[in-house]
């Protein structure tokens, strides 16, 4: 590890499983100092490593991937084969070491390695096992399989993506996957609390579909109270107009909105054309809904002279919120996640230097940090198992010679 | 339930309405400060502060600002959205990390409280925009587009909600308090997935996703993810791999048993199968007699069908649906607080095989709430009884 993160220091964390939705909960611990060993074996390492791009220079292998990085950094990488008795006897032996257990297998995989909460805790009675999964551990489809990208469509997030009388619209990769990793970063470090103020230990049972809902929970409100189901608009909202995305000179968009007459004035300035502001047509926000496609045009013909940068500088400056629509290249030089060092850049055994992404909050007397790059599979093995969990060396080359670590 | 001990002040508006109803969700007792006589009957307002009791207080008054001193001293954490212009002194993050030296503040806003542009104003379209999430949703050709349903504060919630706690594990290590600083921003990044990874590590920019899958074929096919149904649509993607063979097969036997055309697919054989080396033609053409077969069905027969045979893809589910889900049903996800038939989302995660009830309405006062929380108001008028 090259950086040092205090916050979280003395609380250790094992997971098992791979993608998104286990791991990110790990990473985000670990970027506050918490000692997080992610555990895959060389027969089945992370899908993350193997099954999606980027891949460094373009070239797959199981150290050279982008996406596994992006959610696997400051963390030490172990191999055990689960397949094989010692494996499980030795993860066994690691539970007995951690705070946290992360998991993301499908339900029941746990229970018949021996590996469920009501057998660890008895090994271990102060840990916190975080189960997360499509459906969650109970009910009529926890077995069902299935991706978060899909699961963006089953929790409602699809079907108010887009335009009016158009299809429902995807979002980008799998969605739901990083609400229920965020919300169960927070239920795992309340677990994790307790254990340490009370010595009890306790399971969590994260539903990825429940916590998307949770994202949802306004519209589902509004549906018990009235039977209102809402529909995708676009960029449309119910109270501010004009509210939405302009093309700009450069190519890019800028998006702004303007939540009362007042506001809507200011921009009338900004735009050079006050008379807009008493305009019949627009001047309050219904008339300015009713003319939406004239004041789109008039606005459009504003951005189209200048950058989205110097269009939302402008209109910042009259108090009109607004905000390129930043790309994925825009994030490494948007002046104010630069500000924040939102990405950091850590240097990779086989990738070399490459950024990572910080979370979107830091502590002022103990702040967090990209603590190292992510791992490679396995290279972690010597130190954690030693040094960590204080094998013995006869214990550990008794583990080698049986394929453990393979 | 885990955070029993544990007291927030909750001083937010709408950007950090979601962090508290987290951490009260986990167990914590969270006081939400209004102002008195706010309105309190918008479903944004409850859904994201019900689990809260409501303290009314007039801040510019002397005994409402003891009040709330008294208060601070006794809390945990305290949840802020501070803006320039109207923190006061009450508030104002940098002087309660002075005066409450155990406490946790946690400052939400927009663009966090540092950088060039920490005073910018910004909504959840700004902050969608802001945070690369509409450079990725709209036709790839289109518009940037927004989810219609506000999604950025819930970002900002959920960052929010794991700073105070990251801030509060620390204290009861070293007896410090501390102050968290959120940028809903930065939060929004987490809904990119690894996105910004093609840039740096490739330098591509990864483009919009639209209503179609593209990117897969060597052979620059797009493949169809929204089909229409008989009463909506339906996600589904023709997917390689062994999870994608498993769900090709079922899907054509689902088809075959129920006598449906079955074109080119009746000859495919998935195990050798690769979406990467199909072309427009090839894709159109098995894509052709689906499309026929889903539009056949309703949401609900796909996705009870789909289960069975253990195949990926999921209805694109209104709230509508969603309200009737039997999993959820089955789960008690969706709960009412005792005394009321108002209906929300039930806390987001089940504890030791149980989901911990809701325990105040957005309606119970603070002042009354010595006994079990009760609705000082009648429920909403509609289709809840």
């Amino acid at each position: 590890m090259s950086a040092v993160a205090q916050a979280l220091a003395g609380i250790k964390v094992l997971e098992f499983g791979g993608y998104a939705a286990g791991p990110h909960i790990g990473k985000v611990l670990a970027n506050f100092g918490a000692r997080t060993i992610h555990m895959e074996s060389k027969e089945r390492p992370d899908g993350f490593r193997i099954q999606y791009p980027p891949f460094k220079d373009n070239r797959p292998g199981y150290n050279r991937s982008g996406c596994f990085a992006f959610f696997n950094d400051s963390k030490y990488s172990v191999t055990v084969d689960l397949k094989k008795a010692a494996g499980i006897a030795l993860a066994r032996r690691m539970a007995q070491w951690c705070d946290l257990i992360i998991e993301n297998m499908r339900p029941g995989v746990m229970e018949r390695l021996g590996l469920g909460f009501a057998a660890l805790s008895q090994l271990n009675p102060r840990l916190v096992m975080l189960s997360t999964c499509n459906m969650g551990q109970t009910g009529p489809r926890a077995d069902q399989p299935g991706f978060g990208s899909q699961l963006s469509a089953l929790a409602g997030v699809c079907e108010l993506t887009g335009v009016p009388g158009g299809p429902p619209m995807l979002l980008y990769g799998p969605y739901i996957d990083y609400i229920a990793s965020l919300l169960g970063t927070s239920a795992a470090l309340a677990g994790v609390i307790r254990s340490r103020r009370t010595g009890k230990g306790t399971l969590i049972d994260l539903s990825q579909y429940e916590c998307g809902l949770v994202f949802m929970g306004a519209a589902m409100r509004e549906f018990f109270a009235s039977g209102r189901v809402p529909e995708r608009c676009g960029n449309d909202d119910p109270v501010a107009v004009p509210h939405g995305a302009y093309e700009c000179s450069d190519g890019a968009w800028v998006a702004l909105s303007c939540w009362s007459d007042a506001g809507f004035a200011a921009l009338a300035r900004t735009l050079g054309d006050e008379k807009l502001a008493s305009d019949a047509r627009f001047a309050a926000a219904p008339a300015r809904r009713a003319n939406s496609e004239a004041l789109a045009a008039i606005i459009s013909a504003w951005t189209a002279e200048r950058t989205a940068e110097a269009a939302a500088v402008a209109l910042q400056a009259a108090g009109v919120a607004a905000y390129p629509v930043v790309t994925m290249a825009g994030l490494f030089s948007d002046p104010q996640l630069r500000a924040r060092r939102q990405f950091r850049v850590r240097r990779h055994p086989e990738m070399g230097d490459h950024a990572y992404c910080y979370p979107g909050f830091d502590l002022a007397e103990a702040p967090g940090d990209i603590v190292g790059p992510a791992p490679c599979v396995g290279a972690d093995n010597d130190f954690v198992f030693r040094d960590l969990i204080g094998l013995t060396q006869t214990e550990y080359d008794a583990y080698r010679k049986q394929g453990v670590f393979d | 339930m885990l955070l029993s001990d544990v007291t927030i002040i909750d001083a937010t508006d709408r950007l950090g309405w979601l962090a508290g109803r987290v951490l009260a969700d986990l167990g914590a007792d969270v006081i939400k400060l209004e102002a008195p006589g706010i309105d309190r009957s918008r479903p944004e307002w409850r859904a994201f502060n019900v689990n809260k009791r409501i303290l009314e207080l007039d801040l510019q008054g002397s005994a409402d600002r003891t009040r709330l001193e008294d208060l601070l001293r006794a809390a945990d954490i305290c949840l802020l959205t501070p803006a320039p212009s109207d923190c006061g002194p009450c508030l104002d993050p940098s002087a309660l990390r002075r005066d409450y030296p155990r406490l946790v503040v946690v400052a939400i806003r927009p663009f966090g409280g540092i950088g060039p542009r920490k005073d910018w104003k910004a909504t959840d379209i700004e902050l969608m925009a802001a945070g690369g999430a509409m450079a990725l949703a709209g036709e790839p050709d289109g518009m940037p587009m927004r989810v219609s349903e506000p999604q950025s504060y819930g970002w900002a919630g959920a960052h929010a909600a794991i700073g105070a706690l990251v801030a509060l594990s620390r204290r009861d290590a070293t007896g410090r308090g501390d102050l968290v600083d959120v940028s809903a921003q930065a939060s929004v990044i987490s809904a990119l997935s690894h996105a910004p990874a093609f840039v740096d590590l490739l330098g591509i920019e990864p483009t919009r996703a639209g209503a179609f899958m593209t990117g897969r074929s060597i052979k620059g096919a797009r493949y169809r993810v929204f089909w229409p149904c008989r009463d909506g649509y339906i996600n589904f993607i023709f997917y390689g791999g062994v999870a994608g063979r498993r769900t090709n097969e079922q899907l054509v036997a689902w088809m075959r048993e129920c006598g449906a055309e079955l074109g080119p697919l009746a000859a495919i054989d998935w195990k050798t199968w690769d979406p990467t080396k199909a072309d427009q033609s090839e894709v159109d053409a098995i894509e052709a007699p689906v499309a026929k077969f889903f539009a056949r069905l309703t949401k609900r027969e796909f996705l009870t069908e789909g289960h069975r045979r253990e195949m990926l893809g999921y209805p694109v589910a209104t709230v509508a649906d969603i309200a009737s889900d039997p999993q959820l049903e089955a789960r008690e996800f969706f709960q009412t607080v005792a005394g009321s038939a108002e209906r929300f989302c039930g806390s987001f995660a089940v504890i030791d095989r149980t989901r911990p009830s809701l325990r105040h309405h957005p309606d119970a006062l603070f002042a009354a709430a010595a006994s079990p929380a009760r609705p000082c108001s009648k429920a909403p008028a509609g289709g809840e009884s």
